[in-house]
């Protein structure tokens, strides 16, 4: 039967979520941006709402059962608050559901649990490498065969936390196919490189790191001997993207039609005038078009389901709507939507990097 | 819960109306289209005895008909974007009363649907059709004058109405009704408005013109001229005690309801033409060897893989809008926002697929070998009836921002 209407259970988690991100998220946003990061206080309360924990069977440490839709509706509400201080406080997703979705039972059994159980740890995913045409299915870094184990070479751009964390979890092209492997930040060949500059999320920490000749175990395969099929998690990883799109969209929308409601020129708040109401008409339409796209596609995942297709509606929905939205948005608070002061043009930056954010975020 | 699992009875409602879409519509597409004024009976007689045979009744969803989880308005929706997926002009000529009939459904009290609702469920096809807009009066409504004053115990209508869809086959071809929208006050503006059942056959009632359209030829669509028409003074539907506050908005109030119910109904509708097209460019393109590769980087799709896919991201995003706006309405959870939002995004969608399939399909997309070009023509008219794309633009931008007409015009 169709039903949009969350379970209670979904409903308790998102209105935690949501508090947080109003209340904490939001008034810490601003600084953050400017600054490059959050402070740690704020970003352990944010982990102890317990987002990913939620997501991760009992038996590795977590209280829940994994839902993509759930961490999806999760997700969402908290890029609202911020996306920066969304993607570092789930980070330790983009090892942990990696682990859950193509893991040997051995490495769930020992990763799983420092991970999920305690304080909030950091976690470097190192997928995205720099070049226009990057596609997470046919990289340039490479893995292959030797003395038992593997090489890896290559070079990654955007990998959150690499000064910090003691996990990398690295995606390379083994016999021509996308495969992950883990590594200790003491991994001999891996280096990190200097912190970079974005467009957005300047309040996440990212690096390019290098790969030469790096030596690894055969166990540091996820999926040990026979590997894993990459599908799963590039299904997750935009999942969770589209599902904070949405969330950083709704934001947008919301604070567009806050002010329009309040400007008031040629005698009448400018949401009063069809140019701007139906902007905001079609922003909320298009947020939820694509919002049950992103359902959809999380809801097709944890049936267990053939996804491709619905993923790739839901990404795409969800990179061209935020990013129509939140220039909208933009537009509609006119020169003081250029200005810092505003969140709208943090949020048009944060908006544009949707389609290369591949690993940021797990579900 | 969040599910998108396709309940049982629609799964099997569609497979079955894909297949009278497929047989019974399809193979005539092109004939009705080109013949813009005959009548397809052999659909219509089918669809009448099939519709009989499953108890359908009229096409308006009936209360407690289904035991268990209420589904009308899905199942409706379900049927009539595959019809359309058939064709959209055709589905207009199904039996069973239409928006009509909706109307009696949704504002007619238990004598009153007794009375005009029976006739669909006998064994001749019978077509109803609702007649609102007038040659001043489109999108604004309330500046309609056709007047309906109370005389010698009867309504007396004056006025002329045009666009009237299935207009001529519920007043000509078939002993049906129009629900006629008329003022009893024409100084009250909206609040004077009332629905009106005619039925077939009343004197002073003449269609006059039949138009001729860009697409959905199939269906006719009308101009009925009122002249001192007498309609009986129960015909009025609703409460006669309606008619005693001429100033109340509430007989306006209550019929607009049956427009939220009926707008997600018609973006399904245009989402069955949409589907069609970008179901048909998927073929054509599959045998020249072309598929769709998901999951690569927009960066590394060919121009027309991301076309598709963008048609194909329009196409269910649209729809489901339109699944969850008939999922409210079966839930009785007032819906105006999301039928607005679902009727502006299938209006747009189904505009912007069909115009750009016949471009990404050249020669294959303009010619009449193909129904490609008939489905651009008949796509438009989605954007524009039940309430235009801007019109419902306002409807959803009145409701986000919580304004009333007083705020935004």
């Amino acid at each position: 039967m169709y039903s949009f209407e969350p379970s209670e259970e979904q409903k308790m988690l998102v209105d935690a979520v949501h508090k947080y991100a109003a209340k904490d998220l939001r008034e810490a946003a601003h600084e953050a941006d400017e600054s490059g990061g959050f402070p740690e206080a704020l970003i352990s309360k944010g982990w102890e709402l317990g987002i990913v924990q939620a997501s991760v069977p009992e038996a590795f440490g977590g209280f829940g059962d994994h839902s993509a839709v759930t961490g999806a509706l999760a997700a969402e509400e908290l890029a609202w608050g911020d996306l920066a201080g969304a993607l570092t406080i789930l980070g330790p997703g983009v090892l942990a559901f990696p682990l859950l979705l193509a893991g040997t039972e051995e490495q769930k059994k020992k990763h799983l649990p420092p991970l999920v159980e305690g304080g909030y740890r950091p976690v470097a995913l190192a997928w995205v490498e720099p070049r226009f045409d990057f596609d997470p299915g046919e990289l340039r870094s490479t893995a292959r065969r030797a003395n038992g184990g593997f090489v890896l070479d290559g070079h990654k751009c955007f990998v959150p936390f690499a000064h910090q964390a003691e996990s990398f979890l690295v995606f390379a092209s083994l016999e021509g196919k996308t495969q992950a492997f883990l590594l200790p930040r003491q991994a001999q060949g891996l280096t990190v490189l200097e912190r970079e500059g974005n467009l957005g999320i300047r309040a996440l920490p990212t690096f390019e790191i290098k790969l030469d000749n790096c030596r690894l175990p055969a166990e540091a395969r996820l999926g040990g001997r026979e590997g894993h099929d990459p599908g799963p998690l590039l299904h997750s990883t935009h999942v969770a993207l589209a599902a904070m799109a949405i969330g950083v969209a709704k934001a947008a929308y919301e604070y567009a039609m806050s002010y329009a409601k309040e400007r008031v020129q040629f005698g009448v708040p400018v949401a009063q005038k069809q140019a701007i109401a139906f902007m905001l008409a079609e922003m909320a339409t298009e947020i939820e078009a694509a919002r049950l796209l992103v359902w959809e596609a999380a809801w097709t995942l944890d049936q267990g389901q053939e996804a491709a297709r619905a993923v790739t509606l839901a990404k795409t929905a969800a990179d061209d709507t935020v990013m129509l939205v939140t220039d909208r948005a933009v537009q509609i608070l006119g020169g003081h939507g250029y200005i810092r002061e505003h969140p709208v043009e943090m949020w048009m930056r944060n908006g544009r990097g949707f389609p290369t954010f591949t690993g940021l975020a797990m579900v | 819960m969040i599910d998108f699992s396709m309940p049982e009875p629609i799964k099997k409602q569609r497979v079955m109306l894909q297949t009278v879409a497929e047989n019974m519509m399809r193979p005539v597409s092109r004939q009705f289209d080109e013949h813009e004024h005959e009548i397809p009976w052999d659909y219509i007689n089918f669809m009448q005895m099939a519709m009989r045979a499953t108890q359908a009744g009229s096409l308006a969803p009936r209360e407690g008909r289904h035991e268990g989880p209420r589904l009308g308005y899905q199942i409706l929706a379900h049927l009539i974007e595959t019809l359309s997926w058939g064709d959209a002009g055709l589905y207009l000529c199904t039996p069973g009363g239409g928006l009509g009939a909706a109307a009696v459904e949704a504002t007619g009290t238990p004598e009153q649907k007794e009375k005009f609702l029976k006739r669909f469920a006998e064994e001749k096809p019978i077509l109803a059709c609702m007649a609102m807009t007038e040659p001043q009066a489109g999108s604004d409504t309330a500046s309609i004058r056709t007047t309906a004053v109370r005389q010698d115990g009867s309504w007396v209508l004056n006025g002329e109405k045009i666009f009237v869809t299935a207009g001529h086959k519920s007043l000509v071809d078939t002993p049906g009704f129009v629900v006629v929208w008329a003022t009893i006050d024409p100084a009250a503006g909206r609040a004077g408005m009332r629905p009106f059942v005619v039925e077939a056959g009343t004197p002073g009632m003449s269609v006059t013109k039949l138009e001729h359209k860009m697409g959905i030829r199939a269906s006719d669509t009308a101009s009925i001229v009122f002249q001192d028409c007498k309609v009986p003074l129960e015909n009025i539907l609703g409460s006669p005690e309606v008619v005693k506050e001429p100033s109340t908005a509430g007989g306006f109030k209550g019929a607009m309801a049956t427009f939220d119910a009926t707008r997600p109904l018609v973006a399904a509708s245009a989402m069955g033409v949409a589907r069609a097209t970008v179901e048909l460019v998927k073929d054509l393109l599959n045998q020249e060897g072309i598929q769709i590769r998901y999951h690569v980087p927009r960066q590394k799709l060919t121009l027309i893989e991301r076309e598709v896919i963008d048609m194909e991201v329009m196409l269910r995003g649209a729809w489901l809008l339109v699944v969850k706006a008939v999922w409210m309405a079966d839930q009785r959870t007032p819906n105006s926002l999301e039928s607005s939002m679902a009727k502006v995004k299938a209006g747009d969608a189904v505009t912007k697929i069909t115009q750009r399939a016949v471009e990404l399909m050249g020669p294959i997309g303009y010619s009449r070998k193909q129904l490609l070009e008939k489905w651009f023509r008949d796509a438009k008219i989605n954007d524009i009836f039940e309430g235009t794309g801007q019109i419902n633009r306002l409807v959803v931008a009145r409701r986000i921002l919580g304004y009333g007409s007083r705020e935004l015009r």
